[in-house]
């Protein structure tokens, strides 16, 4: 997913993907973590509590460009 | 108060300023606003400091407001320059003074402490005053607390079901849309791109597009205030191009305030500025209107939906789905400020 691009450029941005065709929400931390949903309440809740919950869901520890280091559930 | 205090508001047009005393409530504090003779607008408290009379009921005389009770007299700064029938002024004597900054047609007013106003701070829409766009504006006052109005300007989807015949199309409630939160500025950003998308009548009449359309709303919210939606228009399959150029398409701003007044009523502050037909008065004519109808569609609703809300239990249990991801975005950045206006904590 980290093909997703959005309009704001700040250093701590968050955004949420509507899947076209689906009912799926993808968010995505400014720390590069991604997680699926379909409930935009559950999705806020998670993007918000960075970094509680985001680091786990890095693929590896090795150092990676924040855009390159997401992780879709 | 569950309002955002500590914040720049729009309490007027700078066209509604001027020599006759204006009232307006911002956030529950009643303000009288005025134009000093060297044309500089003015905001004081709506309250004589002697036995409450609101000085908008009152008289300028020069850049001073006599007040129409007992003459208590006030100059430009509040400081009461005259009490009737004894030589000594009340140290006491004195109705506050607001920070105004006249800026893009609007005139913003400094709801909090005098000393944290940055006039800096204020969220920009040069489009309103930029000779290259011709603007229609209005304002209509709604009997709904200000976050309905927030949550009805967030999602746009509403557009079909609401505004259908006017700017509500099928494709905007059944595109998905982009929402972006830059947590650092306090900005909320929707995005939803329509191709193939049927034209509305308010963009048919007012750009002569016939067929089908590329359509893009772009919602840049600055909370608690000010609202942009970047509206693009062109025929279908015509895009900006790579280095920028997008004179293909039609534009329009459509600008709102969002101003809480008291705690069931706000001031809804509308405009549209547009870079096409900027000289053709039967075009502003027709979008004045549409947009005006547009509205008050909103106002209808919204004023139902506050006397629904005023009236239940409390902890009515909402649903929210996908189209509500930048309505909740906007709840919480406006529960965020709200908390941080009433400790003092910085932005």
């Amino acid at each position: 997913m980290t093909e997703h691009r959005g309009m704001l450029a700040g250093d701590r941005v968050y955004r949420v993907h509507w899947i076209p065709g689906s009912d799926t929400l993808i968010g995505v931390c400014h720390c590069g973590a991604e997680r699926a949903a379909e409930d935009p309440i559950e999705l806020w809740d998670w993007l918000l509590a960075h970094p509680d919950g985001h680091a786990a869901r890095r693929p590896e520890p090795a150092p990676m460009r924040p855009e390159h280091a997401g992780a879709s559930t | 108060m569950t309002f955002a205090r500590n914040q720049w508001y729009v309490a007027a047009y700078g066209a509604e300023v001027g020599r006759d005393l204006l009232a307006r409530t911002v956030l529950g504090e009643p303000l009288v606003f005025y134009r000093t003779e060297s044309g500089q607008p003015v905001a004081l408290a709506d309250r004589c400091v002697h036995r409450r009379y609101p000085l908008s009921e009152s008289r300028l005389d020069g850049d001073a407001i006599v007040c129409g009770y007992h003459g208590f007299t006030y100059d430009s700064t509040g400081g009461c320059i005259f009490v009737p029938g004894q030589q000594r002024i009340p140290r006491t004597a004195r109705v506050a003074a607001y920070p105004v900054v006249e800026q893009d047609s609007f005139v913003w007013v400094w709801i909090g402490e005098k000393d944290r106003a940055d006039p800096a701070a204020i969220p920009r829409a040069p489009w309103l005053v930029d000779p290259a766009y011709t603007t229609v504006c209005g304002m209509e006052p709604l009997e709904a607390r200000y976050s309905l109005l927030v949550d009805n300007l967030m999602d746009l989807s509403h557009e079909t079901y609401l505004h259908g015949g006017y700017i509500g199309t099928p494709e905007v409630a059944n595109t998905p849309v982009t929402t972006e939160v830059d947590e650092e500025k306090g900005v909320i950003y929707v995005s939803r791109h329509m191709d193939d998308a049927e034209c509305p009548p308010f963009y048919a009449k007012s750009t002569g597009i016939q067929g089908r359309i590329t359509r893009w709303q772009d919602i840049e919210y600055h909370p608690p205030c000010l609202y942009l939606l970047h509206s693009r228009i062109a025929p279908q399959g015509h895009y900006p191009q790579p280095g920028g150029d997008d004179s293909e398409a039609f534009h329009a701003e459509i600008v709102y305030a969002i101003t809480p007044s008291t705690e069931n009523s706000t001031y809804d502050f509308w405009a549209v500025a547009r870079d096409f037909a900027v000289d053709d008065e039967s075009v502003s004519e027709f979008l004045r209107s549409s947009n005006r109808t547009v509205v008050m569609q909103d106002v209808t609703a919204l004023n139902l939906l506050e006397r629904v809300v005023a009236a239940e239990a409390d902890g009515y249990q909402e649903l929210s789905i996908n189209i509500d991801t930048g309505g909740l975005a906007a709840r919480r950045i406006l529960a965020r400020l709200t908390e941080q206006g009433r400790t003092g904590a910085l932005r």
